[in-house]
């Protein structure tokens, strides 16, 4: 019985990660991708709990969902950030923080 | 090549790959048998020298050297990744403004602070004995030391994390692993053999030199992952490039500027 | 169920590859490696698991009781922190690129070359 639990446990987990990678790609913009990724790391980690793998688990959960994406978006900011960019429009990657704590001057 | 002949040429390799990764798959043993021989056997060693985490046991004891390699890998990723990103001549480095935290956001960073360090920590230290270990818990202890940049600002940060004791500390961890290694030489034996007394199973000095192996990795996980996390956010946060396009004060480039653009 | 997490890995590494190949711009191309990486990882996990076994640790079991392979996890276990330092460094270089050629497009830089 409980066999059979853990079975659709993990099918469950195996499809959702199949998703979220699938997500992770076709999104284009960096910045939606990033955060696909962090959701890819936590379903990882829980497919890996269901296969019996605590380790691994809780690697992934340190690793994938929280210092990828955090490194790939510390990049799209370096990379926007240069004047004369001509990139894609959409910027602001991880700028909010900082928008937000720069008070009273004005962007020229 | 065009993008649209790129697609075809993968899209026909993908079919093949996929066709016979399929076939590979179906003559897999089924998912889920009862046929291991290698963690069976892995399993025994890992009781027979008293490490009660087979995981740790594999990997810094039976493929003690296996895991010295993956060690320098990270080594060299993160050395490699500071000569990149390191500031250069035509660089200039401005200090960024304290930001206004929101109180709820800053206290609940600074309570956490704590309790995700002894997470970490915990983790480490009982590598043998638990899931976790060095690998896991040296990415935790790295993480959590940068909530700090969330409940308070940038120098904030920077003033519990002078780079300098971590870049030595990345260093003293890999020079750490391969001491142990070459002092079980000089006892007579193999390189990184366990020679060490292995204890009393599932107590935290059991498994010889299990816990000596995954501190030093710990060690070093923590410290290159600072590291590298301390050069990615220098980039992003501090580092102006030369061609500055008119605006050479210290005025922040921010999103503001390109909505003018 | 019996090929099910073998065919998941295969469709995560194809897709990942897929993302590769059709990328305009390199932080999504690194991100797309990583998810093709992660498929290493759910093959290696599904080859060692075994039905009705817990994770081998032996702390509150005996242990002769029924485990997962160990060797699998051990090598997945390092390759994920490992892989994370390597993303990184990728990530450096797509940084470099964009300040010596101004652009993170591959197709722009191979037109740069020529």
């Amino acid at each position: 019985m409980t066999g059979t639990l853990t079975d659709v446990l993990v099918a469950v987990a195996l499809l959702l990660v199949a998703a979220a990678a699938t997500a992770a790609v076709l999104n284009r913009d960096p910045v939606r991708q990033a955060l696909v990724l962090s959701f890819l790391g936590l379903s990882l980690a829980l497919l890996f709990t269901f296969l019996q793998a605590p380790d691994v688990a809780l690697s992934q959960l340190a690793v994938g969902s929280a210092v990828t994406p955090l490194m790939i978006l510390l990049t799209v900011r370096k990379v926007r950030r240069r004047p004369g960019d001509g990139g894609p429009p959409q910027g602001g990657a991880g700028d909010g923080r900082r928008g937000a704590g720069r008070d009273g001057r004005p962007p020229r | 090549m065009s993008p649209r002949g790129r697609l075809g040429l993968f899209l026909a390799g993908a079919a093949v790959v996929a066709a016979l990764f399929t076939v590979a798959c179906l003559g897999l043993p089924p998912f889920g048998g009862a046929h291991h021989p290698y963690g069976d056997r892995a399993v025994r060693a890992a009781v027979r020298h008293h490490t009660s985490n087979a995981i740790a046991s594999v990997n810094f004891d039976q493929r003690a050297l296996d895991t010295l390699g993956e060690e320098t890998i990270l080594f060299s990723a993160v050395l490699g990744a500071v000569v990149l990103l390191r500031q250069t001549a035509d660089e200039r480095r401005h200090t960024p403004a304290p930001a206004a935290v929101r109180p709820p956001i800053r206290r609940f960073g600074l309570l956490m602070l704590p309790v995700a360090l002894a997470v970490g920590l915990y983790v480490v230290a009982h590598g043998q004995l638990s899931p976790g270990g060095g690998f896991q818990g040296g990415v935790v202890v790295a993480t959590a030391l940068h909530l700090l940049y969330i409940a308070a600002d940038y120098r904030a940060l920077e003033r519990v994390r002078p780079l300098r004791p971590y870049e030595i500390g990345e260093a003293v961890g890999e020079a750490a692993y391969v001491i142990t290694g070459l002092a079980a030489v000089l006892a007579g034996s193999a390189f990184l053999a366990n020679v060490l007394p292995y204890g009393t199973f599932a107590t935290l000095s059991s498994g010889g030199t299990v816990p000596l192996l995954n501190a030093a990795v710990g060690m070093e996980v923590a410290c290159g992952v600072v590291v590298l996390l301390a050069q990615f956010l220098d980039q992003a946060v501090q580092i102006e490039g030369a061609d500055g396009g008119g605006s050479d004060d210290d005025g922040p480039r921010g999103p503001g500027r390109r909505e003018r653009a | 169920m019996t090929v099910l997490p073998y065919l998941v890995a295969g469709w995560i590494f194809l897709v990942g590859v897929y993302g590769l190949v059709t990328s305009r711009n390199l932080i999504h191309a690194v991100g797309c490696l990583a998810v093709a990486q992660s498929s290493t990882y759910v093959l290696l996990l599904a080859v060692g698991y075994r039905r009705g076994g817990t994770a081998p640790v032996f702390s509150d079991v005996p242990p002769d009781r029924r485990v997962v392979d160990p060797v699998v996890q051990a090598l997945a276990l390092t390759d994920i922190v490992v892989g994370a330092t390597v993303t990184a460094l990728l990530l450096a270089l797509v940084v470099q690129l964009r300040k010596r050629h101004g652009t993170v497009d591959p197709d722009a830089l191979s037109d740069l070359k020529g």
